[in-house]
Formats: C-alpha cells, sequence, structure tokens
C-alpha cells in the first residue's frame, strides 16, 4: 500500500542473520490443546521452523502476517513469537484459520531482546513487544533467512521468505 | 523430555497438590496447561478420557491417571520407595 508520506522508521536492529545459529530460548508454546514449555531446538529437532515474531494478538499486522502466510501453504512449521499471554494465544488459534504449529508466549519481550527485535511502544507505558520479524530456521538451528521490520508497521516479503523455504 | 507428563490448569489446588508431591519425590515431569473451560479441555480427554484436571501420564509405567488423590498414592507407592 502506497501511503502520502512517509511511514515512521524503527530504530536499527542487529538482529541475526543468515549463517547465524539461531539463539536457543525456552517459553510456553500453545497448541491447539495446551501449553507447555518447549525450546526452539526442540522444535528444529524435528526439521526447519519458520519463527515469525509478531505485534500482540489482536493487533492488525498478526492478522495480515499469518492469514498471507496460511495462503501460501508453506511447507514449514510455522511458529508465533507475541507479548500475549497464553490464553490469548488459545483464543487466537480457536478463533482464527493460521494454519500454525502453535504460538509463543514472550510476555516480558525477553527473546525479542535476545534476537534484537524489540518494538517499545508509544504511550503503552510499559510494553515493549516484538517487531515483526521472519527468521527460517533449519534442522541444525542454522539461520537460512532474516527479515526485521525497519518501519512501522512493515510486512514480511512473503516472496522471498516462499523462497527460501522452498530453498531448505 | 521427562517421563511424567502432568496435565495441568493455572492455580488449579488439586494440580498444585501434586505438583508438591513430584518436587517432594524429587520427580522430573514435563506440564502441559489446559483451559479453565471444560468444553476446551481436549488434551486430557483424549490422554485419560476426562475433562478434570490433574492427570498424569508416565511413561515409566505405562500408567494414565486422574483425580489427586489417587495420583499422590500412585506417586508414593511407585517412587516413595523405602530408601
Amino acid at each position: 500500500m502506497e501511503l502520502p508520506f512517509e511511514v515512521v522508521d524503527l530504530p536499527e536492529a542487529d538482529h541475526p542473520e543468515e549463517g547465524a545459529k539461531a539463539p536457543d530460548f525456552t517459553r510456553p508454546l500453545v497448541n491447539g490443546e495446551y501449553w507447555e514449555d518447549t525450546s526452539l531446538s526442540a522444535l528444529t529437532e524435528e526439521g526447519p521452523v519458520l519463527l515469525v515474531f509478531h505485534p500482540a494478538d489482536g493487533a492488525f499486522p498478526t492478522t495480515y502476517v499469518f492469514e498471507e502466510l496460511a495462503e501460501r501453504e508453506l511447507d514449514v512449521r510455522t511458529v508465533g513469537v507475541s507479548i500475549s499471554s497464553p490464553y490469548e494465544h488459545a483464543d487466537t488459534l480457536s478463533e482464527r484459520a493460521f494454519d500454525l504449529h502453535g504460538l509463543y508466549s514472550d510476555p516480558a519481550a525477553d527473546i525479542a531482546a535476545l534476537y534484537d527485535v524489540e518494538n517499545d511502544l508509544d504511550r503503552m507505558s510499559g510494553i515493549v513487544e516484538h517487531r515483526p520479524a521472519v527468521f527460517l530456521v533449519d534442522a541444525e538451528r542454522e539461520i537460512r533467512y532474516a527479515w526485521a521490520a525497519s518501519e512501522w508497521p512493515e510486512f514480511p516479503d512473503y516472496d522471498a521468505v516462499e523462497n527460501a523455504v522452498e530453498e531448505l | 523430555m521427562a517421563d511424567i507428563t502432568l496435565y495441568r490448569l493455572q492455580a488449579c489446588p488439586f494440580c498444585e497438590r501434586v505438583v508438591r508431591r513430584l518436587q517432594e519425590l524429587d520427580l522430573e515431569y514435563d506440564s502441559r496447561f489446559v483451559e479453565p473451560l471444560h468444553s476446551k479441555r481436549d488434551a486430557p480427554k483424549r490422554v485419560a478420557g476426562t475433562r478434570t484436571v490433574p492427570v498424569i501420564v508416565d511413561d515409566e509405567t505405562g500408567v494414565t491417571m486422574a483425580e489427586s488423590a489417587n495420583i499422590v498414592e500412585y506417586l508414593d507407592a511407585t517412587y516413595g520407595g523405602e530408601a
């Protein structure tokens, strides 16, 4: 969408790039039935994972991103990460046909800090969330594709994500 | 992955009772949290045929069990030992 003004920039992010090892972490991973502390490495041991950092579940970019990814039927397990609680994640999964393997709950945005994709929200005091970012992580936990928003908002280059998944 | 998986509900006193005993017996366990609404508790229903929690699944012994009193009794009998 072309806007007749400059979209607001986000501060520079020094997130891990292609070829780097994806930092491991453990957070409650919510699926359709329950949530359980799950490490990223436990997921990647079973194959590649598309790790999608996104704004809080109710924000519209979350819906846009996951609807577009679902439409593309990527041959990879897609896992979201946001500050939303497990209860909100459970509602999101039951109400939306996002076709996700699961949603990580990271209320303190520690994983956003670990990946340097934090977004300190203006006039939502005390709330730091994850800026939109996509990391395709292979079975060796190597990052095969990396992108993080540099504007607020900005959306992934879905064709690039799709190509990266096909090249796995 | 621990041998024991506990299906639990946040702040459920019956579940916390089981957690306390698991910890007292120094047992490794994984926790799967379900939602308060019974209609949303498909996981314990699937593994144990009940929508009540706690439920434990013990891969070491092949036991799946509901009801906290029964679970505590089972844990004591199986892992309490006389040692």
